[in-house]
């Protein structure tokens, strides 16, 4: 197991409830059933102990343990209220598993009878059902996201039109700094998803983050920023509503940048945003109105020798 | 090399993503404009700066960064430390400065 699945196991072990994990078991014996049934019972359903039930109640545990030592007196015939191991823990079904790994470390039992909020026996848990259910719980973890990725990888076989584009729109909100970043982080998580060369994912991952970064920086209203992603390319478009750029061919000089100091402190406004996406992307088109809309379009084909490889667009150092 | 090592040869102190340290170090990348770190730093690169505040955790994340160094003493907020755990990102302190942190990553053979 990686550092980040023991990570995911111990979290789990605080998810998981013990009625999740536990053996539904309803077989029990009475305080005077023989050590020799118990024993058959024992061997005919292949398990290591056994509740005892006075009626409704649970008055102890009879295990192999307690049947080796009945055999070693070759007393089979004796009632199981003479080995029994009367009763000390129990542990609720709506507890979580971490509660159990606790009480095993402490006390020497193999087994602990699993209770419901009226104290009545639904179950018995051994540290093998733990061990168990915890992977299972990380295999169905696996599958779920491994399952997400196969459906968003067959959505265009699906579906039947001429052309069939996916668009992902995400709303820019400005100067928003601790959310800035996170449309790009969206994107990049359903490209991943969507199966898409590791290498394109880069690229489209630095020109939507500066393209984002773009208009929480220098919009006046906040703006969007919209994907389309289809079987040939990721058309990227960044667009708000002002103030627009007074001067295209500065803006697309490297260094130069009209943040304020305060932004440049946080290592933004370097100059830099514009020429990244130049580099990085395929085709870039930039339109913009001063005082009135900046539009932003990047395009990264997704065909091997139609667009840039990732050697290329090492962007300016 | 893997960034267990670097954190226990250069003394770093991980203040976000322990669970993340046993990677492969690719390589190293020093600047403090996040733009040139956008495009500069290449997957499993560690990324040296004196930037602390939050957006390094973005460009770490969209970057496949192995970690951020952040030098120079300088703090990390909550926030910033929350949001690299959440998103698997490896944040590292050291009061060395940048130029000192690259050197001495170059002498381990980090190249």
């Amino acid at each position: 197991m990686s550092p980040s699945e023991v990570k995911k196991a111990q979290e789990l072990v605080y998810e998981l409830k013990i009625g999740d994990i536990m053996t539904r078991q309803l077989i029990s014996v009475t305080p005077e059933t023989t050590m020799r049934e118990v024993k058959q019972l024992l061997r005919d359903h292949r398990i290591s102990g056994l509740p005892v039930m006075r009626g409704d109640q649970l008055v102890g545990i009879v295990s192999i343990e307690n049947l080796i030592q009945a055999l070693e007196h070759n007393d089979l015939d004796a009632e199981v209220n003479r080995y029994m191991s009367s009763l000390v823990h129990t542990i609720g079904e709506r507890e979580s598993a971490v509660r159990a790994i606790n009480v095993f470390s402490r006390a020497a039992v193999g087994r602990l009878p699993v209770v419901d909020e009226g104290g009545r026996l639904v179950g018995i848990l051994t540290p093998g059902d733990i061990t168990r259910g915890v992977l299972r719980a990380l295999e169905q973890a696996y599958h779920e996201e491994e399952l997400r990725k196969y459906r968003v990888r067959h959505v265009f076989e699906d579906i039947t039109s001429d052309r069939t584009s996916l668009i992902l729109r995400y709303d820019i909100a400005v100067r928003d700094f601790t959310r800035a970043g996170s449309a790009s982080s969206q994107l990049k998580q359903t490209l991943v998803r969507l199966g898409v060369d590791p290498r394109i994912v880069r690229r489209v991952a630095i020109v939507s983050y500066e393209a984002e970064m773009n208009i929480v920086i220098h919009s006046e209203n906040g703006g969007n920023l919209v994907a389309e992603i289809n079987p040939e390319l990721i058309a990227i478009l960044a667009y708000d509503s002002g103030p627009g750029i007074e001067d295209v061919q500065c803006a697309m000089q490297p260094g130069w940048s009209t943040a304020p100091d305060w932004i440049r402190e946080m290592g933004f406004g370097a100059g830099m945003g514009l020429v990244n996406i130049k580099a990085t992307a395929d085709e870039m088109y930039l339109d913009s109105w001063p005082r009135r809309s900046t539009r932003l379009e990047a395009v990264i084909y997704l065909k091997p020798g139609e667009g840039k490889t990732s050697n290329e667009t090492d962007g300016n150092r | 090399m893997k960034l267990t090592e670097i954190v226990d040869e250069l003394g770093l102190r991980v203040a976000a993503g322990s669970g993340h340290l046993d990677v492969e170090v690719t390589g190293g990348y020093t600047s403090d404009l996040l733009s040139c770190a956008m495009a500069g730093a290449a997957q499993g690169n560690l990324w040296i700066t004196l930037q602390g505040h939050l957006n390094i955790v973005a460009v770490a994340s969209l970057n496949e960064l192995a970690g951020v160094i952040v030098t120079e003493g300088k703090p990390v907020s909550k926030e910033t430390a929350t949001k690299a755990e959440e998103e698997g990102v490896v944040l590292l302190l050291t009061p060395l400065t940048s130029y000192e942190v690259a050197g001495r990553l170059w002498d381990l053979g980090i190249r």
